[in-house]
């Protein structure tokens, strides 16, 4: 069944004027030079976009790619320079909690505005109040001026106005890290319930493990446009792999003129199952793995770390090891070199994996990380969730 | 897929996709801003409240400042105006004649000048929440109009007091100067608050203009006076063009019952009107300005 279109953005770009003068003094004194110092910003250039309802979409990229600018476009806080943003059904968008509580007014008071500012009639305030201030779980101080309130208190009260509202589009903006765990958690199952209603959600969020965890779409936004667009998974690498590429960059800089590190870099890796070289092995639970890595330096690198890791296609850490950790002593690099990690035997639950490899100086710093150096998968019978392989049994006394 | 999640489906197809934020557009754009405005009637009535509930909040007396204002105005222009300068001596129920002026006056001052500074005020709230973001310079208006209501109870109950209560046609003149009050504040309001998000100085414009326009209206002194200087003058034209004189006067025609043999502009009613209709048209011209200025007020805050 094909869902309706919810979102609709039609090459769309925003453009900022970044200006510095604001009062009338200001601007006639410097009236030419304010207009040399006006300077054009492209918070984003020919975005192209379709939400379907009922999807969950991770909206993630480094800071200042123009996602909260995005949000800030659907929920028609900005309008934009060229292009067009169209939606459909009832809107809330939570990009502060708690924008409009007013610090004099009591808990009680600031509830039915800020609910009547995120849209809900009085009625509905009324019918939901009691189960707004049960989900925030500060009864006792309803009565209070927000201003006393403890921060914690405040997001409380200002998230369950903010999932008390019914809406059909959600665009959440990096808010969901808040308060303690239990309520992190309160949150986190409130927009499960969200997704199984078929309310469409839109997640700009650092946290990548929560795309993985909630997401089955991710938009990754790279200097204002769309730089991949598809599953979670996908979008996560893409991602990793920019902040891989932008650190290299950064990392070039840093190491600009050092002839000792020179160009060092993994010029490959290789993955051998008991059967054989293999692009991508197929092992069954508890095989052994070799991960087989070429160095390549340009100088000479002396007192390098070489490491490995084993995580999800998502990126989560499940194993990782380094020549220091493994008592392999000092390893100086010159020319190309080859190094082997043995890996006896895994413990890994059916699924795909993938290896990460680092190159590290004595002096902590990272000449190479690539997130995913190679893949593999696991393949047996799945009796199990979680990524560790255990032989369980279940026995009735 | 669940059931609840299908009805979902099946309603939100029904929904026409729509622009994201206010539609542009100038005539198209009108009837989207004022179905917006009304969509959003509980919020405005919501906000209206908590600016009423929260200015007085921690204060002891509370809600009897907003009175004791204009009440000590009306105090020191009775002794230094009727007393001082013999004002009194000319006008029958000195007191009276003022604040007829002065309860219009402030239902003015204070929209426009809470008015402007609305947008400004709630800027967190209009960078992180989509409203129809008339709703703020309204509220400020609705909040001054409540307070007007209180100083129209006072006034009437201060005329009982004096037996001099309005009775009969002189009722005529009021809901006609309070609209023109009204829709003016409003239009100023709309259109200053607009204006200070760009260039913050109109603020301060906004009160030495209002200080102007005070004196420009015949408030603490009577007409006749102005009629003994600029009678039969374009003077007397132009000072008759001003919205607050015309409704200053409907005022006292209305509750000034001791002024009946005083002098009045003839045609007073008909001048109300026309102002009211030029206001209105202004109303929506400057509601249109409002509806263009306000795509970018989130990035200009």
């Amino acid at each position: 069944m094909t869902t309706p279109v919810v979102v609709q953005i039609n090459d769309l770009s925003k453009r900022f004027v970044i200006r510095k003068e604001k009062s009338l003094k200001e601007r006639i004194v410097n009236w030419r030079r304010s207009n040399i110092h006006k300077e054009d910003f492209w918070a984003l250039t020919d975005v192209n976009l379709e939400i379907r309802a009922g999807s969950t979409v991770g909206l993630i990229g480094a800071n200042g790619s123009g996602k909260s600018t995005l949000l800030k476009l659907i929920s028609g806080i900005l309008q934009p320079t060229t292009g067009t943003a169209k939606v459909r059904g009832r809107l809330a968008a939570l990009l502060e909690l708690g924008a409009g509580f007013h610090p004099d007014l009591t808990g009680r008071e600031n509830v039915y505005i800020n609910a009547s500012i995120l849209g809900l009639s009085r009625q509905e305030i009324d019918r939901y109040f009691d189960a707004i201030v049960d989900f925030s779980g500060i009864e006792p101080f309803i009565d209070t001026q927000v201003k006393f309130y403890s921060s914690g208190m405040y997001v409380r009260l200002a998230f369950a106005v903010a999932v008390h509202v019914d809406p059909d589009i959600l665009l959440v903006d990096e808010v969901l890290a808040v308060g303690d765990e239990p309520f992190q958690r309160k949150c986190l199952e409130r927009i499960r319930t969200f997704q199984t209603e078929g309310r469409t959600i839109v997640l700009v969020t650092h946290g990548l493990d929560q795309v993985a965890e909630f997401c089955d779409r991710a938009v990754v936004l790279e200097q204002g446009r769309v730089a991949a667009d598809g599953s979670a998974r996908d979008g996560l690498r893409t991602l990793r792999a920019d902040f891989e590429q932008s650190r290299q960059d950064e990392l070039a800089r840093l190491l600009d003129g050092d002839e000792l590190a020179g160009h060092t870099r993994f010029s490959g890796v290789a993955l051998r199952s008991s059967e054989g070289d293999d692009s991508h092995p197929q092992l069954r639970v508890g095989d052994p793995l070799v991960v087989a890595m070429e160095t390549q330096t340009d100088g000479a690198v002396r007192d390098a770390t070489v490491g490995m890791a084993i995580t999800t296609p998502l990126g989560l850490t499940l194993y990782s090891t380094t020549t220091r950790l493994l008592d392999a002593g000092a390893l100086e690099l010159t020319g190309t070199q080859q190094f082997q990690f043995e890996l006896a035997s895994l413990p890994l639950a059916p699924g795909d994996y993938a290896v990460r490899t680092t190159l590290t100086t004595a002096g902590g710093v990272e000449l190479q990380t690539v997130p995913v150096a190679a893949e593999f998968s696991v393949e047996g019978v799945e009796r199990s969730l979680g990524p560790v392989a255990v032989d369980a049994k279940f026995r009735r006394f | 897929m669940s059931e609840p999640a299908d009805l979902r489906m099946r309603e939100l197809a029904d929904y026409p996709l729509r622009n994201a934020g206010s539609e542009q557009g100038f005539l198209r754009g009108t009837v989207a801003s004022l179905s917006d405005i009304a969509a959003h009637r509980e919020l405005l009535g919501q906000l209206v409240r908590r600016e009423l509930k929260a200015r007085y909040k921690d204060s002891a007396l509370g809600f009897v400042w907003s009175l004791i204002r204009p009440l000590t105005m009306l105090l020191v222009y009775y002794v230094a105006l009727g007393q001082f300068l013999g004002a009194a001596r000319n006008t029958p129920s000195f007191a009276i004649f003022v604040y007829c002026g002065l309860a219009a006056w402030t239902l003015f001052n204070e929209s426009v000048t809470s008015g402007t500074m609305s947008i400004v005020q709630n800027a967190g709230l209009v960078k992180k929440v989509y409203l129809p973001r008339e709703v703020f310079p309204l509220a400020a208006v609705g909040s001054a109009a409540f307070n007007f209501g209180m100083q129209v109870v006072i006034l009437l109950s201060a005329t009982a007091l004096a037996r001099q209560f309005p009775v009969g046609t002189r009722w005529g003149y009021f809901p006609l100067a309070l609209a023109v009050t009204l829709v003016y504040s409003t239009l100023l309001a709309l259109v200053l608050s607009a204006l200070n998000v760009y260039l913050r100085d109109v603020q301060y414009i906004v009160e030495v203009g209002l200080q102007l326009l005070f004196w420009a209206s015949p408030i603490v002194y009577p007409w006749h006076l102005v009629v003994q200087h600029i009678g039969g003058t374009w003077l007397e034209q132009l000072y008759l063009a001003n919205p607050m004189t015309l409704v200053t006067l409907g005022f006292q025609r209305t509750f000034w019952v001791a002024g009946v043999a005083e002098p009045f502009p003839a045609d007073l009613s008909a001048r109300l009107g026309i102002v009211l209709a030029i206001g209105l048209v202004l109303l929506w011209l400057g509601q249109r300005l409002f509806a263009n200025l306000q795509s970018n007020f989130a990035q200009e805050l």
